[in-house]
């Protein structure tokens, strides 16, 4: 590439992620000059839509941000109203929360690693394409997304937008032997799902490692699906509810989702990898051992490699699932008592795509009179272009179609969903 | 004699959650199958190959809120011979068109810090108030048997056969007890269409009517009956203005509980 050559890439509609983005990238020479990860999904103004709305229906509404992650709408929300009304549920409601939402991991991750992230790797256009020259790793990809869409079915009555999940627990739990139904499945997934890491363990993955500062739930005992403490790589440790004290949202012009940063520190990094580096000593003996058979150590700073460790986690929520279903002994009640106050109450849990924050404060009809959400996408934004600043540069020498598709890869890394971001991608790079 | 050409099928998005597309690729078993009888010639969320129009069947996903949708939806028309909305955002404007009932310039702050940036319509509406449509598949999300169901059927150059009955009629098919009899528990089941299968239902929860009323529903009747329960005013504002808010019996019932 000739010195002093301006070049942009541009990729205008980005393919195989949850919603609508583009990327520009414009170069001088060989030095990157701008990055701009752009959302332009028409925003749907939820945090204003849900004032003036009854708190139980918070889970409902909110579920309509995202049809690939709606569990963890609908889990944040409980918990935040939950905190706001004072209302504690644990147990065997807990413990079915946890299911549900691993039926959620197990079809997200199953859906990105084999259908929406292993064709970078393997240069195929889609997963259906791919399809063609592999089809047993397609079909074991697919078989492994239906088993988390039964069990989200089995308790949610469907895997999009269930409606069994509700402020202080379900409307109707299930009994024992509903659950017995679907275990020899669940155990079939877990051979399926360990395969599944052995597929993607020998990828190609480039040499790009970043010193991320990570964020994540961490519970005293569980790998974090639920929890009420956050902590990071460099040191934070917090109570959930003092988020809005540690993170602040931007609004900048390219993007019609806000930019999140860790208030006097930067960029921060949510999902698989941050979950994993944080919390390698709690996953299950299983997990931890597909994780080291595949040659990953206790922090994965290389976010190529988070396709192997999002196999590994779906290991791991299968294997969660099948701990839970053993254990569980029906409740006496479907859900706790909940009676409306005012107040404000803050709710975090682990989307496939890392953590997603609710908070609403409450008139004392229980009627919402604010409303705050922080969808995990939202807050890889900047690292996002952070990573790419990095990646593009050593590569400014590949052609425009080699370095497109790679730039897309890179951002496919943290399976973005711009349906959720929104208040959130399309990729150009120019060469100026 | 050769072989027949395949038929080219096309995924557009609007503004939406992604739910009623990954409804197709949630067709685990069929997926690969539906691959090869069509071409899917464009499919963003699946992939990044793009083939040219004009395409034979065209599923659109969202609502229309922002002026560049407005035009894009217009292209959109023209290049697809067979045109077929899915999802209570394509057919009635979904949640985000509770905008409709309120003053869109006093929501913008509420969200966004700098709302010179956001560039956005007054109203979320359905595809058909833009273009004409061919079928409209209902449902948040939509049931992915019903799709296939549609698919099959443009394919095959047939109508689509989906039944038009109430969730009441599918609760009784299921032998579900009626939540509203039986618990007072307020249900949208006797005004809202089929197609769901009734899992509220079954789950002991009354419908909150996700895909929309259907044909001549008697809302006013019902909206007494849930009176009877206990339901005020606001409670049934609320209950019809929610996911389907913008479908015409349910908005109309909606405004007839505004501060009476």
């Amino acid at each position: 590439m000739s010195r002093g050559r301006s070049r942009t890439i541009k990729v205008d509609v980005l393919a195989r992620v949850e919603g609508e983005g583009a990327l520009t990238v414009r170069l001088k020479g060989d030095a990157v000059v701008d990055v701009q990860f752009r959302i332009h999904e028409p925003p749907r103004f939820f945090e204003a839509l849900l004032r003036g709305r009854a708190f139980g229906e918070a889970p409902d509404i909110t579920s309509r941000i995202c049809g690939i992650c709606p569990v963890a709408y609908q889990m944040t929300a409980v918990h935040a109203m939950e905190d706001a009304l004072g209302v504690t549920v644990d147990g065997p409601l807990r413990a079915l929360r946890r299911l549900l939402y691993c039926g959620e991991w197990i079809e997200s991750h199953a859906l990105h690693v084999t259908l929406l992230h292993a064709p970078d790797f393997l240069g195929y256009e889609s997963g259906i394409a791919m399809a063609k020259d592999h089809p047993e790793a397609v079909t074991r990809g697919l078989q492994l997304k239906k088993a988390g869409n039964e069990l989200m079915r089995l308790l949610g009555g469907r895997e999009i937008h269930p409606v069994n999940v509700r402020v202080g627990g379900f409307y109707r739990v299930p009994a024992r032997r509903e659950l017995a139904a679907i275990e020899e499945r669940l155990k079939r997934a877990l051979d399926e799902a360990l395969a599944v890491v052995r597929w993607v363990r020998d990828f190609p993955f480039p040499d790009f490692e970043r010193d991320y500062e990570f964020v994540a739930l961490r519970h005293p005992t569980e790998y974090p699906i639920l929890g009420d403490r956050l902590v990071s790589s460099r040191g934070l440790d917090i109570a959930v509810r003092d988020y809005d004290a540690h993170f602040t949202e931007e609004h900048v012009e390219r993007s019609s989702a806000l930019h999140s940063v860790r208030t006097g520190h930067g960029a921060y990094a949510v999902g698989p990898l941050a979950r994993y580096s944080l919390n390698f000593d709690r996953l299950a003996p299983v997990a931890q051992q597909a994780a080291r058979d595949a040659g990953l150590g206790p922090v994965c700073l290389n976010p190529f490699r988070s396709i192997v460790v999002r196999a590994v986690e779906t290991v791991q929520a299968v294997d969660e699932a099948l701990r839970i279903i053993a254990a569980y002994q029906p409740p006496d009640d479907d859900a706790v008592p909940v009676v409306p106050c005012g107040g404000t109450g803050c709710g975090c849990s682990e989307a496939p795509r890392g953590i997603l924050y609710h908070r609403y404060r409450l008139a004392g009809d229980g009627t919402i009179l604010e409303a705050k959400i922080v969808p995990p996408t939202s807050q890889n934004q900047k690292t996002i272009e952070e990573d790419l600043w990095r990646f593009v540069e050593p590569r400014v020498h590949l052609g425009e179609q080699e370095l497109t598709w790679q730039c897309e890869q890179a951002i496919r890394n943290y399976d973005p969903c711009i349906s959720c971001a929104t208040h959130f991608l399309k990729l150009s790079l120019e060469r100026a | 004699m050769g072989a027949r050409r395949r038929l080219k099928l096309a995924v557009w998005k609007f503004a939406s959650c992604d739910g009623c597309q990954l409804s197709l690729l949630d067709c685990e078993d069929e997926l690969l199958a539906l691959a090869g009888a069509v071409e899917i010639a464009s499919f963003p969320e699946a992939s990044r190959a793009v083939a040219k129009g004009p395409y034979d069947l065209s599923l659109v996903e969202g609502s229309i809120t922002t002026p560049h949708d407005a035009e894009r939806i217009h292209q959109v028309r023209r290049a697809s011979k067979v045109l077929v909305t899915i999802g209570a955002c394509a057919t009635s404007g979904g949640i985000q068109a509770l905008r409709n009932f309120a003053d869109i310039g006093d929501w913008i702050p509420l969200v966004y810090a700098t709302p010179d940036f956001i560039h956005t319509l007054k109203t979320s509406t359905p595809i058909a108030n833009h273009v004409p449509v061919d079928f409209e598949l209902h449902g948040c999300p939509v049931d992915k048997r019903q799709l296939l169901e549609v698919i099959l059927a443009f394919l095959n150059g047939r109508k689509p056969a989906l039944a038009a009955h109430s969730v009441c009629f599918e609760c009784k098919r299921r032998g579900t007890v009626c939540v509203m009899v039986a618990d007072s528990t307020p249900c949208l089941g006797p005004v809202t269409r089929t197609g769901c299968g009734a899992i509220c239902p079954a789950y002991r929860r009354g419908c909150y009517g996700c895909f929309g009323p259907l044909k001549n529903p008697n809302t006013a009747s019902l909206g007494e009956r849930l009176r009877v329960l206990g339901q005020s005013d606001a409670d049934l504002l609320r209950a019809f203005r929610g996911i389907q808010a913008g479908a015409e019996a349910f908005r109309k019932e909606s405004e007839s509980h505004e501060s009476r």
